[in-house]
């Protein structure tokens, strides 16, 4: 078991930059100020990792200690993993007074009364953030320290963000344990996912900075008119005027939340000429639309400044941090009238459906 | 009034105006920065348009276009097309020397997006003079403004016995041997 463990601290500090190694070891805490002063951090890696092996063999490290490294890791670099955002419901308006030592006692037995072997590690962060880590294991095998998921969940909100791993078969276990432990009723998905946990953070509590509509246009409007040579004259600086003010009221004016992709599923009829009857199937025509970018709203707020899409841009796409979702699937909603060529499209979402007003040629 | 007609104003003293269409953004600005630096003894305007017609409630303020470069950007087919688009907005006799095409980002031949075949017919079809350039190297961009410099200094008549149907011929002829 010994090297096991040793073994899996050297992995971990592998994967730490070398400039922050001494760091994360100091906010680790397990090896004294004495025992890393004796670690020579200009080696290479490989080395270090050997060293710092070598002296958590010496201090006889445990699991606990393993995952609480592990813990710190994913703390410092969220995002190395894929998030996803779930939210839990409530019904009544009981609050609670939140027991953390309750809450470590009921997830662990609701999961250990499922599978016995897992490896459950908590950790509170002044951010009223909690950490868990679960290493999973089957009825026959010891946990793969290797196969982890990760929860954070801030106990006064009903989101939690969850890090499946490769085994998400899993996650109906871990869901369920959520909710008896945190004494809500029940826990859906959310449909958004991304990246960059701090990004889904801000989004799910409105932490970015949103337009609000206001009747008095803000008197500092000189964006554009700064340090212009008089003998360089923009003839569309009208129309620019006009583009940067429309993505000002999409967009805000702060920096954007990070995703990584929106994805579309269309199910909607192909709208042809009426004498190509060959695609005049009565059924919807099925496609997938994604978009990926390293920072999608960043890049979607930038296309019409660039030239590359008409202002105002499709509702479609603004709408994703306010519904706080980037998978959508649109179906098809029948018209009032035939001949309109407005068509209405419908956006699929459980709680509520909207009607979207999107122009088709 | 959409077309645009190279003798229907009357010329300013000492000024010479050139129209940038095109490639909206960063590279237009920064060539008429640089075209502003150069050293010269008359005066220029510089006109930046993201495409033609030019918005007609500023007619009156516009002065006589001598010169019109249209500004390709390689990377973007849209850049063509708009440019394709525009020239459909320009007076005939705007032809006769008083047109250049600016193609810009051939520093960068892994994003090429639009046809050299489609650039030569363009300047063949248009008979006016195709300028190569990298809008985004600082000594390309000095290089590039000095060159249009030049060519507004002649459309506006300013060097004697030179006319710009005369240097556009001979920037052709140069160019296909």
């Amino acid at each position: 078991m010994d090297e096991v463990i040793v073994e899996y601290i050297r992995r971990t500090v592998l994967k730490i930059p070398r400039d922050e190694i001494m760091a994360v070891l100091q906010k680790w805490g397990f090896l004294s100020e004495a025992q890393l002063q004796t670690i020579n951090f200009r080696q290479t890696k490989e080395s270090i990792s050997h060293s710092v092996a070598q002296l958590c063999e010496e201090s006889s490290a445990n699991i606990k200690q393993a995952a609480l490294l592990d813990i710190i890791y994913n703390h410092i670099y969220p995002n190395k993993r894929a998030w996803s955002v779930y939210r839990m419901n409530k019904t009544g308006e009981e609050t609670d007074f939140f027991d953390f030592r309750d809450f470590k006692k009921k997830f662990r037995r609701q999961i250990q009364s499922a599978l016995i072997n897992v490896t459950i590690n908590f950790r509170e962060y002044e951010d009223n953030a909690i950490w868990i880590r679960i290493a999973w294991g089957t009825p026959y095998t010891k946990p793969n320290q290797y196969k982890t998921s990760y929860v954070v969940y801030h106990s006064q909100t009903p989101y939690v963000f969850i890090s499946a791993s490769t085994l998400r078969s899993n996650l109906p276990l871990l869901c369920q344990a959520m909710v008896v432990a945190s004494n809500y009723h029940d826990i859906r998905e959310m449909e958004l996912r991304s990246h960059c946990l701090n990004s889904l953070k801000d989004i799910v509590f409105k932490r970015y900075s949103q337009n609000f509509q206001t009747n008095y246009p803000l008197q500092e409007r000189n964006v554009l008119t700064e340090n212009v040579d008089l003998r360089i004259n923009d003839e569309n600086s009208s129309e620019k005027e006009r583009i940067h003010r429309l993505n000002q009221e999409c967009f805000g004016d702060g920096p954007q939340p990070k995703l990584d992709f929106a994805q579309y599923k269309l199910e909607t009829m192909f709208k042809s000429d009426p004498k190509w009857d060959v695609l005049e199937k009565k059924e919807p025509f099925r496609c997938l639309v994604k978009f990926s970018s390293p920072h999608l709203l960043e890049s979607l707020k930038s296309l019409a400044p660039a030239g590359l899409a008409d202002a105002p841009l499709s509702p479609l796409l603004t709408c994703i941090p306010q519904k706080a979702r980037n998978y959508f699937k649109i179906r098809e909603k029948k018209s009032l009238h035939p001949g309109n060529f407005v068509a209405l499209f419908q956006l699929q979402d459980s709680s509520e459906t909207q009607h979207m007003p999107i122009l088709s040629t | 009034m959409a077309v645009l007609r190279p003798f229907d104003k009357l010329p300013e003293l000492n000024c010479a105006t050139i129209l940038l269409v095109g490639a909206e953004g960063g590279p237009q600005q920064q060539l008429a920065e640089a075209m502003l630096r150069e050293k010269k003894d008359f005066n220029i305007n510089i006109h930046l348009a993201s495409s033609l017609p030019l918005p007609p409630e500023r007619d009156h303020l516009r002065p006589r276009i001598d010169l019109i470069a249209f500004v390709i950007d390689i990377k973007s087919k849209y850049s063509l097309k708009n440019v394709q688009a525009s020239l459909a907005y320009v007076d005939v006799r705007f032809f006769l020397g008083k047109v250049c095409f600016l193609v810009t980002g051939v520093g960068r031949v892994n994003n090429c997006s639009v046809e050299m075949n489609a650039i030569w017919k363009l300047g063949e079809d248009y008979c006016s003079p195709v300028i190569f350039c990298e809008l985004e190297l600082e000594g390309i961009r000095v290089a590039t403004a000095q060159r249009l410099l030049r060519m507004l200094q002649i459309c506006a008549g300013r060097v004697p016995g030179v006319s710009a149907l005369y240097f556009s011929l001979l920037m052709r002829n140069s160019a296909g041997d």
